[in-house]
């Protein structure tokens, strides 16, 4: 089940449905990899041999899927999960790159903590990993974190992972340092004053069960005051996990404007809403919680238009004890980055979002967020999923394999089955392999 | 779209509508509302006699598990369980092992070793009788004593039967229930349950930082202005303002609350001239009302304690009742297989 060294190795994927990741859909086509790379697309491809050719019939090929929002709970939260294990995690729900969230313990806020993902990613990790730094020290929102520092380990961005900073001023100066360097600043916009002690949507659902709610202005407050001192400081600013409607009016403004902003949203938020709730499910106790329907409209509009880049698990594995109490005890997050593509299959055979939009924000969307490339064309690396959009799985303890169990959907079929992953052409994941 | 159908209601009920767990009235019907208050009905005699005891909890193992202190609604549930001959165990879990770091999960594993047949729980946190209810060994009841800001369904009906004793029915009735709602897991039981039982019109009177959001989909309108609000009211239920609201910047101060939406002898002579005075205790004089409107002849406020005790013993009895004839189903279903 873990990765397979096939480097060196030449492959052949031949037939299925190509997305090429430029917008080009191409139906029984051949890919060559060699050496990590793609050597060959088309007719060059299908007249060249390999050491294992793959059909790919029935199947759609894609580039890997790359995940801006991931949380692999190492160092320090071993209970939870560790890198290996939520990033085979990963590779089984078609990923290929992983941004790792700040929060771990200690934080990501020294090159040190870098260096310790990225060490353990090197030699237990079969996709990549890309660490998120702490933008202040231990997250805490009070001091700025040794940012250039951060950036020459090998962090891609900083951000606070779901904690805020304690004030519009800390924030400003976060943004202004963080710029110098051309860092991107990835947030979860919410207002700490204005979320205080709640922990699901102030709406309907809360108002019956007497939940402690989170109204959508700590959300959206913290959305305009961001987009306001992202376009003062000119850092480039990425908004991570929309849960509201008005967030995403707010974002296509700032976007009209000319502001340097991305922006993605939780697979979760696409398919569920406060409704999910209603049985006291501590599973479905997420942060940002999740909304009305009318949100989940909104923000599916805003993939379908590309307001929205990306489309994120926000995985957040845990151990069976921080979810089995009452809500108000339990820990927010779902281990959902092996149901995102079933979940945005879904979403396909409803007619709410097209297959090539689903892709995009998995594939190209994110990657550019990142500053990199996610395509399938001569030279790029082996990054590849391979999945059959028409076969169906069910999500249970023995399917999945990230060490959270509380999986969006546990009881049910879902569609689509991801059968080969490639990162940099070797088998991260193979359907055969299980 | 819903993740999932283990919604309260049916975690507390049978699959032939009986009575399992008592943990909201979201999802019992009028059906069940009216048994439930005919069942304590009966049981107020019980009360009356010399030896107030009748055997139907004979044998059985009733566990008052308060995480939150409390003292009448425990002592009522106390008394309640002996009069239906259960043995009754107190637990003051807000001083022992939670506050250890147990957890909630763990606390249960260890009482359920005690070999219990009912759990009357009071929690701070909204759910937590639901979630009990979900983890506990089939068999074993859970009866809701308050649970955070969700439900105080045993207080609910009680009020509906006091409701009841003096108007005769709900058809036909103006009621409102005045303060602070947004705090209140009473308010959202009585509106509930008013509205299942056909009362004509439900009123909340608040400032805007006492109402939840949305609060008239639960099943209410709502009066800011208090002197609007006593027009031809049946009955006006006040709620207990805990002092802390003015910490939170939710309220000014008391003296304001008390001039606007406090009860005195004008506001509530702008009701109907028959209008009854409920509060669910404890009650703070000269907060939400005034000592004269308390202790005066509109006032029900002692006829609500004696009747909680009946509906608990209701309430106890029928979930007892639902746990054994769901085991005596599956046994004979088994028989049969």
């Amino acid at each position: 089940m873990s990765s397979v060294n096939t480097s060196g190795i030449s492959l052949k994927i031949t037939g299925g449905r190509l997305f090429d990741g430029q917008g080009a859909e191409q139906e029984n086509t051949a890919l060559l990899i060699r050496d990590g790379r793609i050597a060959a697309v088309g007719e060059a491809a299908a007249r060249e041999t390999a050491d294992e050719t793959i059909s790919a019939e029935n199947s759609v090929i894609t580039p890997g899927f790359v995940d801006l929002c991931c949380n692999l709970r190492e160092p320090g939260n071993g209970q939870k999960g560790n890198i290996a294990s939520e990033t085979l995690a990963a590779a089984h729900g078609g990923f290929t790159t992983v941004c790792a969230s700040p929060e771990t313990s200690p934080v990501n806020d020294s090159s040190a903590v870098t260096h310790l993902i990225r060490d353990g990613a090197a030699s237990r990790s079969p996709i990549r990993v890309l660490p998120i730094g702490a933008i202040t020290r231990g997250l805490e929102g009070d001091l700025l974190s040794d940012m250039a520092g951060l950036a020459s380990a090998g962090c891609v961005a900083v951000g606070n992972g779901s904690r805020g900073v304690r004030n519009a001023r800390i924030l400003r100066r976060c943004m202004a340092y963080a710029q110098t360097f051309g860092l991107t600043v990835m947030f979860s916009p919410e207002n700490q004053a204005l979320a205080a002690d709640g922990y699901a949507h102030d709406g309907l659902v809360t108002s019956r069960l007497g939940l402690l709610g989170i109204p959508e202005v700590a959300e959206t407050a913290a959305v305009m005051e961001m987009l306001l001192l992202a376009e003062e400081t000119g850092v480039r600013l990425h908004l991570s996990q929309l849960s509201c409607g008005r967030s995403v009016e707010m974002l296509a403004d700032a976007r009209s404007r000319g502001i340097a902003v991305t922006a993605d949203v939780a697979m979760h938020q696409l398919v569920f809403t406060e409704d999910a709730l209603a049985g006291f499910d501590s599973r479905f106790h997420v942060r940002p919680p999740l909304r009305g329907e009318s949100d989940r409209k909104a923000l599916i509009a805003g993939v379908r238009e590309g307001i929205i880049d990306a489309i994120v698990s926000q995985h957040q594995p845990h151990d069976t004890a921080a979810k089995q109490a009452p809500m108000a005890a339990t820990e927010p997050g779902l281990s959902s980055i092996e149901s995102v593509l079933s979940l945005g299959l879904e979403l396909v055979e409803m007619n709410e979002l097209a297959l090539p939009d689903l892709i995009r924000a998995l594939t190209t969307g994110p990657a550019s967020v990142l500053g990199r490339t996610a395509r399938l064309a001569e030279g790029e690396t082996a990054d590849i999923c391979l999945f059959d959009p028409d076969a169906f799985w069910t999500p249970n303890s023995k399917t999945l394999v990230s060490a959270g169990r509380h999986a969006p959907v546990t009881d049910r079929e879902l569609p689509g089955v991801i059968r080969l992953t490639l990162s940099e052409g070797r088998k991260a994941w193979s359907q055969a392999v299980i | 779209m819903t993740a999932n159908d283990s919604s309260p209601h049916h975690l507390q009920l049978t699959r032939d509508g009986q009575l399992r767990h008592f943990l909201t009235l979201d999802g019992l019907d009028r059906a069940l509302l009216t048994d439930i208050l005919d069942t304590a009905d009966s049981f107020i005699e019980v009360g009356e006699r010399t030896i107030k005891k009748v055997p139907l909890l004979r044998g059985r193992t009733v566990v008052n598990l308060f995480f939150e202190s409390s003292t009448r609604t425990r002592s009522t549930f106390e008394l309640a369980a002996k009069r239906l001959s259960a043995d009754v165990l107190n637990l003051d879990i807000s001083t022992s092992a939670t506050s250890k770091g147990e957890s909630l999960s763990d606390t249960l594993l260890n009482l359920e070793a005690m070999a219990s047949d009912m759990f009357v729980v009071r929690h701070s946190q909204s759910g937590a009788p639901h979630f009990i209810a979900e983890s506990v060994t089939p068999g074993v009841a859970i009866i809701n004593a308050g649970d955070g800001r969700h439900a105080h369904p045993t207080q609910a009906m009680l009020d509906m039967l006091t409701i009841r004793q003096h108007k005769g029915q709900f058809e036909g009735l103006k009621v409102a229930i005045v303060g602070d709602v947004l705090h209140s897991r009473v308010a959202r039981s009585q509106i509930r349950a008013l509205n299942e039982l056909g009362a004509e019109e439900v009123r909340v009177i608040a400032p805007g930082t006492l109402l939840p959001k949305d609060v008239e989909s639960l099943g209410c309108t709502v009066e800011y202005d208090m002197t609007r609000g006593m027009k031809d009211l049946d009955v006006v239920i006040m709620l207990r303002l805990q002092k802390e609201r003015m910490e939170g910047a939710l309220l000014p101060s008391e003296r304001e609350f008390y001039r606007l939406y406090g009860l005195n002898q004008q506001k509530l002579a702008l009701a109907h001239p028959e209008c009854i005075v409920m509060h669910p205790g404890p009650i703070n004089r000269g907060v939400e009302i005034e000592s004269a409107v308390a202790d005066g002849p509109q006032s029900v406020i002692l006829n609500q304690v004696t009747n909680g005790i009946a509906i608990r013993m209701a309430v106890m009895s029928m979930a007892m009742g639902g746990q054994v004839s769901e085991r005596q189903q599956k046994l004979s279903e088994r028989g049969q297989a």
